[in-house]
């Protein structure tokens, strides 16, 4: 056992923050920046980081591990990255999973409208669906249910909108769309391989909520170091102290369980990998609304205005909670790995 | 990154999941009677005579020199056996390694580790608990001995002790922090009063006070330097707060497999879902807790370090233990109406872990300053 990052992994660590601290937004007016949001898109684009869930040399295997992409997630949270990374690298994931060559343009998944997971086509047809990280893609993911499993196949992700989260715009596809099928020779995926591309959407969900509440922890430490009253830095008060060590607490526990289902993704069976993942999303799930809301209030009414980046961080942490199901249903799963069924 | 065994981890692993077969006494997962202590005396020594105790300490001390991950693996054995956890004494061992010269290391250390001395930790004072250094027993030079008063509190295990580690003031004109001196204090001696205290739970053999009356300790039982005694303090507090030192993953994990086997046995009914739900948290918060200490314990591959992290460690710990006390509480019950009361008074113990080892408030001021780097008012 040495859970410590391998000399490669803290490289990759490294060149991620150096690029989200130079590309990424550092206001809330950053956002609305085109140039630099496309020089943060060119430089994921050239760095292949989204490719590295694809089929390696042999045509099977991935180009790197669960570990390396939650490092990639949690860095692009941690730096608010207003550029596609979850729903290309899920995208590239099924399409490995099915043995389909590479999409040609940029691609993500379609969920179904409560985001707990993928859409599913009824009938032929995907009733509604949303398609994330939308910005830019050309075709959206979804699945439809055959005989050995399910094939994946190719919607069109309708327009990019940002109303939740204000760094990865969403779609809702047109309803009533027949999606298709990814052209021969893909294959259907089985029970097995989706419950392992649920426990990677679990792994990098659970990766980003982890930078999330670094990035908003950050925010909120400085704030309160600068701002002062009653003659003092507001972080000197022992009330604003507790609620950002225990912001602190809450991200190193989900730290740890994040990194372990990032490893499980590869490393385990396809249920424990699931477990595993589902674990991680409870607690983080759980931890990275209290951080944000903590970051919140340590503003004081600042933290109430749009133009505070704390909201933005929550945002994004109730967009990434969502996917792949938030507290409830993945602690439902943690009890029925357990053994114990619905109660 | 890899949290599966090396071939070498793999081999202690089956080895102690072999004996653990033969050689679980069946103790409580913590202190809920009496009975516990006695019988946790007797584990240590069964499990350091088999060789699965002390495996990452230093050999010339009893221990086996490995990783401090093997600890990590240990734990998950003995949770995953119902077997009790290791003996927490990692904070007394750091901190008289740390500190002590040869002779103390030689003379004191191995008694601790192969379980044959049983310590106890003279601390805290009526009057110095958060701020331990205030603390005013006093030692007083005199020819090759220090003569010792002042009253002690909180001292675990006070009533089985051997020895104390006995915080002193020998200096009353330096700065607090910087008069304070360390002794190993033998208990069987005139002038050593102990006094047991009743928990909330009950019991009567973990708490105790110890008050000491002109009580002789030889110089060369001083451990450091006349004056260090505040920095071993620190040593040994921040050890006294990491769950990968103290072993209570297998604790929590033993307490946690227990309550998921009656809920299963009970399907449909009898537990309402916020009872289930309750039980889902304990099951979460114990699973982050091992995940936590072995990131913790690998950490240690790069050198062992005392900093602040243990207070992270152990509002993690704290979290934990209280979360499997509640589910302890709503699935195990009270124990009215004729059940039996382990899991009531397992619930009251949890409610220690937020003061034992420094209270949560002062590990939250400690994350704040040490760690976020915010402001001193």
């Amino acid at each position: 056992m040495d859970v410590r990052l391998s000399p490669e992994q803290q490289a990759l660590r490294d060149a991620l923050s150096h690029a989200v601290d130079r590309l990424g937004p550092n206001t809330v007016a950053d956002l609305d920046d085109a140039i630099r949001r496309s020089r943060l898109e060119a430089a994921l684009s050239e760095a292949g980081w989204r490719e590295l869930r694809s089929a390696g040399a042999d045509a099977t295997s991935p180009l790197a591990s669960g570990v390396e992409v939650a490092i990639v997630a949690e860095e692009l949270g941690r730096g608010l990255a207003d550029a596609p990374f979850l729903g290309p690298t899920l995208a590239a994931e099924l399409r490995r999973l099915a043995a389909a060559a590479p999409a040609e343009g940029p691609e993500t998944v379609a969920f179904a409208p409560d985001l707990s997971g993928p859409a599913r086509a009824v009938g032929g047809v995907v009733p509604a669906a949303v398609a994330v990280d939308a910005a830019g893609a050309h075709g959206a993911l979804a699945l439809v249910p055959g005989a050995d499993g399910d094939l994946v196949a190719e919607l069109a992700p309708g327009r990019a909108e940002s109303h939740l989260d204000l760094t990865r715009p969403t779609s809702v596809t047109d309803p009533g769309l027949a999606p298709v099928p990814l052209a021969a020779p893909s294959v259907a995926v089985g029970e097995d391989a989706m419950a392992r591309w649920t426990a990677l959407g679990l792994a990098l969900t659970c990766a980003d909520l982890v930078g999330v509440m670094r990035g908003a922890i950050g925010l909120g430490c400085e704030y309160v170091s600068a701002r002062r009253q009653y003659d003092a830095p507001v972080g000197s008060f022992q009330a604003v102290q507790h609620l950002l060590a225990d912001a602190q607490v809450a991200m190193e526990g989900s730290r740890s369980v994040a990194l372990h289902a990032a490893w499980a993704v590869d490393a385990l069976g396809a249920p424990e990998a699931l477990a595993a993942g589902a674990l991680a999303k409870a607690y983080c799930a759980r931890a990275a609304r209290d951080v944000c809301e903590a970051v919140i209030q340590v503003h004081g009414g600042i933290g109430n205005t749009w133009d505070c980046l704390a909201h933005v961080y929550l945002r994004r942490a109730l967009l990434s909670t969502d996917l792949f199901g938030g507290v409830g249903p993945n602690l439902g799963r943690v009890l029925e790995h357990q053994g114990i069924g619905a109660n | 990154m890899d949290f599966a065994d090396s071939p070498a981890e793999r081999e202690f692993r089956l080895r102690l999941r072999d004996w653990l077969e033969d050689h679980n006494p069946g103790l409580p997962a913590s202190s809920t009677d009496d009975d516990y202590w006695t019988g946790m005396a007797q584990w240590h020594r069964d499990l350091y005579d088999a060789g699965f105790f002390a495996m990452s300490w230093p050999t010339a001390i009893g221990g086996h020199g490995l990783e401090s991950v093997y600890e990590a693996v240990a734990d998950q054995e003995l949770a995953a056996a119902g077997a009790p956890p290791r003996p927490s004494l990692g904070y007394l061992v750091w901190g008289i390694l740390e500190h002590g010269n040869d002779d103390i290391k030689a003379r004191l250390l191995p008694g601790i580790v192969n379980g044959r001395d049983r310590w106890c930790q003279g601390f805290s004072e009526p009057d110095a608990g958060s701020d331990l250094a205030s603390l005013r027993t006093r030692a007083t030079s005199d020819g090759n001995d220090y003569v010792i008063t002042g009253h002690k509190v909180w001292t675990s295990y006070s009533d089985e002790a051997a020895w104390c580690l006995v915080l002193a003031r020998t200096d009353n004109e330096a700065p607090k922090h910087k008069g304070i001196s360390a002794f190993a204090l033998a208990m069987d001696q005139p002038g050593v009063q102990r006094r047991p205290l009743r928990m909330i739970n009950g019991t009567t053999k973990e708490f105790g006070e110890v008050v000491f009356d002109r009580v002789r300790v030889p110089a060369a039982n001083m451990i450091g330097a006349p004056g260090d005694g505040w920095s071993l303090a620190m040593t040994v507090v921040s050890h006294e707060r990491e769950p990968g030192e103290l072993g209570y993953v297998a604790r929590y994990g033993k307490l946690v497999t227990e309550l998921v086997a009656r809920v299963r046995k009970e399907p449909g009914g009898r537990f309402g879902p916020e009872q289930v739900r309750e039980l889902a948290w304990a099951v979460v918060e114990t699973e982050m807790l091992r995940l936590h200490v072995c990131r913790r314990l690998s950490d240690r591959l790069d050198g062992i370090s005392h900093g602040p992290g243990g207070s992270v460690d152990k509002l993690l710990m704290t979290a934990t233990e209280q979360t499997v006390g509640h589910a302890a509480l709503s699935i195990g019950g009270t124990g009215l109406g004729g059940g039996d009361d382990t899991w009531l008074k397992a619930y009251l113990y949890s409610r220690a872990q937020s003061v034992m080892g420094g209270t949560s408030q002062i590990q939250r001021n400690l994350v704040a300053r040490r760690i976020l780097g915010l402001p001193v008012a």
